[in-house]
């Protein structure tokens, strides 16, 4: 699979209606247990955030290569694919984060969504709608509509990295 | 060899590779002993392993096994139709499966000998890390991760750093396990040993029992670690389950000079009974802060505290009355078969409801898909179980508590300290 160790989107910041921030985004409030029967990921983009307030409308905003920007410990909570299955069948292209629930942060590697942990990105000025441009191999992140760089990224692992480019866990040879 | 931590000596065992060093922020590939799925997420497993491993989707059917907690029996047809899909896939493949009527998973786990000290266990349950309790390396996992065990046998893991956390002091009664794994749960928040190991020391945790160690484990996942594991010992031969080796409480142990990340002390001598406000499992107060608020509902049972031990703590507080409070409710679910088996024969089912619980069939109760009820709008719930995420169990409000508080709020129909009904 060819895919690309430069990403760059538009993204959605995840804070409060007036601009606070929001730690500790559990996966009930990503995609609510209501919903765990739901196998075929085509069926789980409608779901995303639909318990996070403020954030129920994403699903029909959202696009296709846009890029997430969260606080502290998203994902922490159950071990539900679903929530992170439900922002790649919105196309959503990378979850950049502060820090990430650890679960959450495996089903992220091994369905070869970028997820990246960047410490202070919630605090800086970024807003929804800031295009947003990912080194992989180097480990940056730049805010273009800022000129921001962000150098303090979590490198990706060997393992994260052959996972992403084979496309899942399952092609991995 | 370096000296080595619990989880790096456990992993440093289960290498794919043996000359892979095995060091924090290092990724290794890890062969694992024991594979299970539940009902929530097996169905995908299931899927995953139909379409990519059709050939060989169980890498070997001895290690494998399907349990059924999370919606047992199925009140969905969603839950009914995936474990019937198990069902058929067990059957087909020869792959044990535990059905509805057994229990809570990471409890069977360790009934029945599947996670022993040093061993390394996954599931599609987020508190499998619950097995840190016998000293296991048991890890919640998502579906694709679980399948690609299922078929082949291992998985990769970073080592994490490890942060030893020494708990000292003499619990007085009634302030219980619960209050400690709170009182970490509020002092460690969602940072300080977020994506790390636990290691648990200190003489109060020496004396804590089996099912009191359960306790304090199964609250790992909501401190952010990875695990928290307690080095096994003596204690372990008490337990009615499947009987261990001495000799593995030797072999797991952590170097004298192994490297932690951080090493944290707490005094648990003047503890209070505490709660966790609605909304999150950090959020600790002492119920004295809280005391007079309404409860309609109490549930007793989880992963946390759904052991004998934990039935006969609230028994003990809810028969200082004649019933629960009118207008109250009550509901109780133990853990697994081998717990409500032993409340049978205890007499305990009989003066749960004698007082006017509801007693339901093993599993993940009041948790999971909500079996024995959701909260509705408005409703305050008291709950002995480790989660209270907003709209998690219905659209109510939910405080955790031990067992003894959960009871002794009941009977009163409002929060109280327990030590308040003793004087």
């Amino acid at each position: 699979m060819n895919r690309p160790l430069v990403l760059s989107g538009r993204c959605w910041v995840v804070r409060t209606p007036d601009g606070g921030r929001i730690d500790d985004i559990d996966t009930d409030m990503i995609f609510h247990n209501s919903h765990l029967h739901i196998t075929d990921i085509r069926e789980m983009g409608q779901y995303a955030f639909g318990n996070l307030p403020g954030w129920q409308d994403f699903p029909k905003k959202a696009r296709e290569g846009d890029i997430l920007v969260v606080g502290h410990n998203f994902g922490c909570g159950s071990s539900r694919q679903q929530a992170v299955d439900c922002f790649i069948a919105l196309g959503i292209q990378a979850i950049v984060g502060e820090s990430f629930g650890a679960i959450y942060k495996r089903n992220a590697i091994n369905s070869g969504l970028p997820i990246l942990t960047c410490p202070g990105i919630l605090d800086s000025s970024v807003q929804s709608g800031d295009e947003l441009k990912i080194d992989l191999d180097n480990s940056t992140i730049e805010n273009i509509s800022r000129s921001m760089k962000f150098d303090k990224v979590e490198p990706f692992s060997k393992v994260q990295r052959d996972i992403y480019l084979a496309g899942n866990l399952f092609a991995l040879k | 060899m370096p000296p080595r931590t619990m989880i790096e000596r456990i992993f440093a065992a289960h290498l794919r590779d043996p000359n892979e060093p095995v060091e924090p922020g290092r990724t290794v590939w890890i062969n694992i002993d024991v594979r299970s799925a539940r009902d929530f997420g097996g169905a995908s497993v299931v899927a995953h392993l139909e379409r990519h491993y059709a050939e060989k989707p169980v890498e070997d059917t001895l290690k494998t096994v399907f349990t059924f907690d999370c919606n047992a029996p199925a009140t969905t047809s969603g839950y009914a139709d995936n474990q019937q899909k198990c069902r058929i896939f067990a059957r087909e493949h020869g792959v044990k499966l535990c059905d509805v009527d057994q229990g809570i998973g990471s409890h069977l786990m360790i009934e029945q000998g599947y996670a022993q000290p040093g061993a390394t266990v996954v599931g599609t349950d987020s508190h499998m890390n619950i097995l840190g309790a016998v000293g296991c390396f048991g890890q919640g996992m998502g579906d694709q991760d679980i399948a690609f065990v299922w078929a082949n046998g291992y998985t990769w893991f970073e080592v994490p750093e490890t942060v030893k956390i020494i708990v000292k002091g003499v619990l007085q009664f009634p302030v219980s396990a619960k209050d400690v794994t709170l009182h970490l749960c509020g002092e460690l928040g969602t940072t300080k040993v977020l994506g790390k190991a636990v290691e648990f020391y200190g003489d109060a945790i020496y004396r804590m029992t089996l099912e009191e160690r359960i306790t304090l484990a199964s609250m790992a996942t909501e401190m952010g670690a990875i695990i928290a594991l307690i080095p096994p010992d003596e204690m372990l031969k008490d337990f009615d389950g499947a009987p261990y080796d001495p000799m593995d409480y030797l072999l797991y142990r952590a170097d004298d000079d192994a490297q932690y990340a951080d090493v944290l002390t707490f005094d648990i001598t003047d503890l209070q009974p505490l709660v966790a406000r609605p909304g999150s499992p950090n959020d600790v107060v002492p119920v004295a802060d809280v005391a007079g608020q309404r409860i309609d509902t109490a549930f007793i049972g989880s992963c946390t505290n759904g052991r004998i031990g934990d039935m006969e703590a609230a028994l003990f507080f809810l028969k200082r009355a004649a019933r629960i409070k009118e207008g109250r409710t009550l509901k109780v679910v133990p853990a697994t078969r081998m717990v409500y088996t032993q409340m049978l024969k205890r007499g305990i089912l009989e003066a749960f409801n004698d007082v006017g619980a509801i007693v339901q069939s093993p599993g993940c109760g009041g948790c999971a898909a909500g079996q024995v009820g959701i909260t509705g709008e408005g409703e305050v719930q008291v709950s002995t179980s480790n989660r209270n995420f907003k709209g998690k169990q219905g659209k109510g409000l939910t405080y955790l508590a031990s067992p003894a508080t959960a009871a002794a709020s009941i009977v009163e129909g409002e929060l109280v300290d327990p030590r308040e009904v003793l004087k």
